[in-house]
């Protein structure tokens, strides 16, 4: 699903990333670990296309991004630290609005299963702004996988959740894994990037330090990395 | 047809959003009507006087009330990444701006039909006929088109609401000076043939601006 060679990225002088090598398979749950300034970021916003690698080069689903980002877009749900919904509408009127975007077939079944899925059935009508940060995640999530993406980016989903919101993201990447969808999140918490992923990447200062899967690396083992 | 649903889908979101605010026609309605009071009767100025005055005045106010609007709508779409989300959807860049110049001159227009009988009464000049209309419309389409460009490069700077007056008027001199040359001659009684060269400045003017904003609006809204 996610190929990368010697792909760098450097915003002026600061390279952020260097060199990153890696392949990820369709159906893999990746979590991206390392302190704040690795580069997990950088490299989730080239995945996304929301950026441009200065050199290497990266295919996802085996299309270049330079050439076919529409393509690959279409296959992408992203989850970022900012919520990339509307304030000034309601939770339905922003599935709705992304639904158009990504063209979603049978889009208010959709969009209604998961306002309930989320828990926020009985909120839909409300304005995104009268949310608590808990909730506007959530739906945020519900905005990421509206459009069944075959690859899902996640940059620390789990910052700032209530216990609830905790449990319906664990729940819906549990049930998204076992869908085949592919899954890369990005996490400063080891344990948890550990528990919920099959497979570890470990990122310092722009370089991947580690990359193993989860079940034979520990929270101490990567913490000493760092 | 995809590439219209896309642009009709943010205009539609633009629309829906403001009806739940009403902050930013509001805010270039409100401004709009403060700076005609302020120039009717700070000056006032009455018969071929005001007849000079109106066009000067007129487009100064839609030039401030436009930037006004522009740079909230560009805002609102960075306020919580709604950009970013654009950009990762699988649409054309082209789209976005399409979708967005379509939105902000909705705006402005909505302004302008209550700006323009409120020039009328104030400065005694007759303002609402066709070539008039016309040459608003041109003129504001040219504005808006620059102005959509430029607020997606000041929205992200640190002074945003500084930024997008400082880079978008000397870009539209040429749309302002040709907008109040048509008006004024217009008003005086001219024909529409008669302020030609103005007309086809305005026209030249926004082809260039929005072929030039399709061309550039994909590289500005990227990193």
């Amino acid at each position: 699903m996610i190929k990368t060679v010697a792909l760098t990225k450097a915003f002026g002088l600061r390279t952020a990333l260097s060199r990153v090598t890696l392949q990820v398979a369709a159906g893999e749950f990746v979590a991206l670990v390392g302190p704040n300034g690795a580069g997990k970021t950088t490299l989730l916003r080239l995945l996304a296309t929301l950026s441009r690698p200065t050199s290497g080069t990266l295919t996802i689903a085996g299309l270049d991004p330079a050439k076919a980002g529409e393509a690959i877009r279409r296959q992408i749900g992203f989850l970022s630290h900012r919520t990339l919904l509307y304030d000034d509408l309601t939770a339905e009127q922003n599935l709705r609005f992304y639904a158009r975007l990504y063209e979603v077939p049978e889009a208010p079944a959709r969009i209604a299963a998961l306002l309930e899925q989320v828990n926020l059935t009985a909120r839909r009508h409300d304005l995104v702004r009268t949310y608590s940060r808990g909730m506007q995640q959530r739906l945020a999530l519900a905005r990421a996988v509206l459009h069944r993406p075959a690859l899902l980016l996640l940059d620390e989903p789990y910052t700032g959740l209530d216990p609830q919101a905790t449990a319906t993201l664990t729940a819906l990447l549990h049930e998204l894994a076992g869908e085949g969808c592919t899954i890369v999140m990005t996490s400063h918490d080891l344990a948890q990037g550990l528990a919920l992923a099959r497979r570890v990447i470990a990122l310092w200062q722009g370089r991947v330090v580690l990359d193993a899967p989860t079940a034979t690396t520990s929270a101490a083992q990567l913490a000493a990395l760092f | 047809m995809t590439f219209l649903r896309h642009v009709f889908a943010i205009v539609a979101k633009d629309l829906a959003a403001e009806l739940h605010t009403k902050e930013l026609v509001s805010a270039m309605l409100v401004f709009a009507v403060l700076a005609t009071l302020i120039f009717s009767f700070a000056l006032d100025l009455r018969g071929a006087l005001a007849q000079a005055a109106a066009p000067g005045a007129l487009w100064v106010t839609i030039a401030f009330a436009g930037t006004l609007g522009l740079s909230r709508s560009l805002a609102r779409e960075e306020l919580t990444g709604g950009m970013e989300g654009l950009l990762l959807a699988p649409l054309d860049r082209s789209a976005i701006f399409c979708g967005k110049l379509l939105g902000n001159l909705l705006f402005m227009i909505l302004v302008e039909l209550l700006l323009l009988p409120l020039f009328t009464v104030l400065f005694e000049v007759w303002l609402l006929r066709g070539s008039i209309l016309l040459i608003t419309a041109l003129g504001t389409a040219g504005y808006a088109a620059s102005g959509t460009l430029l607020a997606a490069i000041a929205v992200n700077t640190r002074a945003r609401e500084v930024m997008l007056p400082i880079l978008l008027l000397p870009l539209a001199v040429p749309v302002l000076i040709a907008a109040v040359q048509a008006t004024g001659a217009l008003m005086e009684g001219a024909a529409l043939a008669e302020v030609g060269v103005w007309l086809r400045l305005l026209v030249v003017y926004d082809l260039v601006m929005l072929a030039v904003a399709l061309l550039t609006f994909g590289y500005v809204v990227e990193e």
